[in-house]
C-alpha cells in the first residue's frame, strides 16, 4: 500500500488498512473450522493461526441438510475464552443481523459464507458498515471484486466445502490468478471491457493492472484434506488455507492438523511435506463433485 | 561509516505471518533478502527480521523446523534483529498470556502482554513521533502486544499513551506496531543502518579481513 493511500485514511480503528492488516498477519497459516471449545484447543495446539467457529462442519451440513445458521453465541464465547488466537465466525449471506451479533461478540473476522444457508437471494451484506473485517468466498475474479467493493477485506476461494475434494478450489484459484495475469497484459482501453466482462468496478480492475495482485489477500478454502492439498493451493497462489471438515472428520485430527500447518509453512519443500504426510491415518472420506445434490459454491453471485 | 547496501543480506523469518511485506520493504532499501524457513537459511546474515503474525504458531514452527536454538544463538551474538508485533513477543524476556511452551528468546529485557489492547475491533492506526525521525510515523497496530515493563538498558524510541511501542536495546529493535504495513520504509532504513554498522564492526574485529574493512570503510554510501 502506498503512503498516499495512508494519508487519505483517517487515523483510528476499522480503517481498511487495519482490516486487511489482520489478514496479512494470517498469511502462511492455517485457519481451522471448529464447532466447540475442545476442537478449538486442538486447533491451537496444532499451530492454527486462527479458528473459524461454526455450528456444524460443512460435511455434516451436507449430510444432514436443513438450514445452517450462525453458531450459538455461547459456543463462540466459550471458544474465545479457551484460545488466544483470533476467532472468526460465519454469518449467512445477506444476514446482516447475524453479522451484527458477531460484531457485538468482538469476533476477529466474519465469514459471510456460502456454507451456511443464504438469507438473502439478491444482496450480500454491506460490509463497509461494520468495524469487524469480513472474509468472503469467490469462484472467479469478478465475484472477488464485487465482494471487495462491498467491503470484504479478505477473499478466499469457495472450493466445494465438505467434500474433501480439492478440485473446485483449484478451479477457482486458477480462474482468479489466471484472469489477474491476463489483466496485467491488457492495455488501458481493454480494462473497460474487463470491468464489463467481470461485472466489477473499473478502479479495482485498473489497480490489478498496475499491481498484478488482488487488492486484498487471497486465501484458499473448500476441500483441503491433506498436507499435499495445502502445498498445492499455496503454490497456485493462495496465501493461507482454511481447512474445514478435512481435520475433524479425519482419523487423527490433532496429528493431521499439525501436519497441514507444517506443510503450509514449508509448501515449497516436498521433502518436508512428504515427511509430515507419513502415517496420518485415513483422511476424511471424499466426495465426487458430479454426485453432489447441493453445490455450495453456487450460492452467492 | 557505512558499507554498500547491496552487500548486506537480511533474513526475514518466513514461517507464518507478514513476512512478504517485510521482504518487499527491505528490497526497497536496496539490500539482499532471504526468506528464513530452515536452519541453513540463518547462515551468513547481516540482520534478521522477526515479522508479525500469530506468535504461538511461529513459536511452534520454530521448534518443528529446528530453528529455535540456532535463532537464539545467532541473535544472542551480535546479529541485529528487528521484531515487529509477534516478533517483539518472541524477543521479550517475559510473555504474559502466552502458552506455557511459547518461546521467549529473552533478547529484549521487556515484559509483554499478548493482544494487550484487545481483539481486532481495537486494532488501530495512529501517528507516533519517533526519536531520530523527522515528522510522524503512521503506526498500524493489529491485535497488538502491550509492553508493560522494560529493563534499564532498553531505550524507548516511541510511545503510545505512555506504553513503549518502539524499543531499542543494543542490536535489537522492536515495535508493537507494523512498520511493514504503513508504506513508510524509514524504520526499515533505520534497521538496515544498524545492520550496516554492525557489519563494519564485525569486519574491524576480524583481523583476517582488516584490509577488506578498510576498503569498505572508504566506500561512500550509495543510498
Amino acid at each position: 500500500m502506498s503512503s498516499e493511500e495512508g494519508d487519505q485514511n483517517p487515523a483510528g480503528t476499522a480503517t481498511m488498512r487495519v482490516k486487511r492488516g489482520l489478514a496479512e498477519m494470517l498469511r502462511g497459516g492455517v485457519i481451522m473450522d471448529v464447532v466447540d471449545a475442545d476442537q478449538a484447543k486442538v486447533a491451537e495446539d496444532a499451530g492454527a493461526c486462527a479458528v473459524m467457529a461454526l455450528e456444524r462442519v460443512p460435511s455434516d451440513i451436507r449430510r444432514d441438510g436443513g438450514v445452517a445458521r450462525m453458531s450459538d453465541p455461547e459456543m463462540i464465547i466459550a471458544i474465545q475464552e479457551t484460545v488466544t488466537i483470533p476467532v472468526m465466525a460465519k454469518a449467512r449471506i445477506g444476514h446482516f443481523a447475524e453479522a451484527q451479533i458477531l460484531e457485538s461478540l468482538a469476533v476477529d473476522y466474519i465469514d459471510e459464507s456460502e456454507v451456511l444457508t443464504p438469507a438473502d437471494e439478491a444482496h450480500h451484506i454491506d460490509k463497509w458498515a461494520f468495524d469487524v473485517p469480513f472474509v468472503c468466498g469467490a469462484t472467479n475474479l469478478g465475484e472477488a471484486l464485487r465482494r471487495i467493493s462491498e467491503g470484504a477485506a479478505l477473499i478466499r476461494s469457495k472450493g466445494e466445502a465438505g467434500t474433501g475434494n480439492v478440485v473446485e478450489a483449484v478451479r477457482h484459484l486458477r480462474s482468479i490468478v489466471g484472469d489477474i495475469k491476463k489483466i496485467t497484459q491488457a492495455d488501458s482501453a481493454e480494462l473497460f471491457e474487463w470491468a464489463k466482462r467481470l461485472s466489477a468496478p473499473l478502479p479495482y480492475v485498473q489497480e490489478i493492472a498496475e499491481t498484478g495482485s488482488l487488492p486484498v489477500p487471497m486465501f484458499c478454502a473448500g476441500g483441503i484434506a491433506t498436507p499435499a492439498d495445502a502445498a498445492l493451493v499455496l503454490q497456485l497462489g493462495a496465501q493461507a488455507v482454511f481447512v474445514g471438515s478435512g481435520i475433524f472428520k479425519s482419523d487423527d485430527p490433532a496429528t493431521r492438523a499439525k501436519a497441514i500447518v507444517e506443510a503450509t509453512t514449508n509448501f515449497e519443500d516436498p521433502h518436508i511435506v512428504a515427511k509430515v504426510s507419513r502415517g496420518l491415518g485415513a483422511a476424511m472420506p471424499g466426495l465426487e463433485i458430479e454426485g453432489l445434490d447441493t453445490r455450495l459454491s453456487e450460492r452467492g453471485w | 561509516m557505512s558499507t554498500e547496501r547491496d552487500d548486506l543480506t537480511i533474513g526475514v523469518l518466513a514461517l507464518q505471518g507478514a513476512f512478504e511485506a517485510h521482504l518487499e520493504a527491505l528490497a526497497r532499501c536496496d539490500v539482499k533478502t532471504v526468506a528464513v524457513r530452515v536452519p541453513d537459511d540463518l547462515d551468513d546474515l547481516d540482520g534478521i527480521v522477526l515479522p508479525g503474525g500469530e506468535s504461538t504458531t511461529m513459536s511452534m514452527m520454530l521448534e518443528r523446523n529446528g530453528l529455535a536454538s540456532k535463532l537464539g544463538e545467532v541473535c544472542s551474538g551480535s546479529l541485529p534483529v528487528f521484531g515487529t508485533c509477534a516478533g517483539l513477543i518472541l524477543l521479550a524476556s517475559e510473555i504474559v498470556d502466552g502458552r506455557d511452551d511459547q518461546i521467549a528468546l529473552g533478547l529484549l529485557d521487556a515484559v509483554v502482554v499478548r493482544n494487550g489492547y484487545g481483539r481486532q475491533v481495537a486494532s488501530t492506526e495512529v501517528d507516533v513521533d519517533v526519536d531520530g525521525l523527522s515528522g510522524s510515523f503512521r503506526a498500524v497496530y493489529i491485535r497488538a502486544p502491550r509492553v508493560t515493563a522494560i529493563g534499564d538498558d532498553v531505550e524507548v524510541l516511541a510511545s503510545r499513551n505512555g506504553d513503549p511501542v518502539l524499543l531499542r536495546s543494543g542490536a535489537v529493535l522492536a515495535s508493537a506496531f507494523h512498520p511493514e504495513l504503513s508504506g513508510d520504509d524509514r524504520l526499515h532504513e533505520m534497521f538496515v543502518d544498524m545492520c550496516a554498522a554492525q557489519a563494519i564492526e564485525a569486519m574491524m574485529n576480524d583481523t583476517t579481513l582488516r584490509t577488506g574493512c578498510e576498503s569498505a570503510c572508504a566506500t561512500e554510501r550509495t543510498s
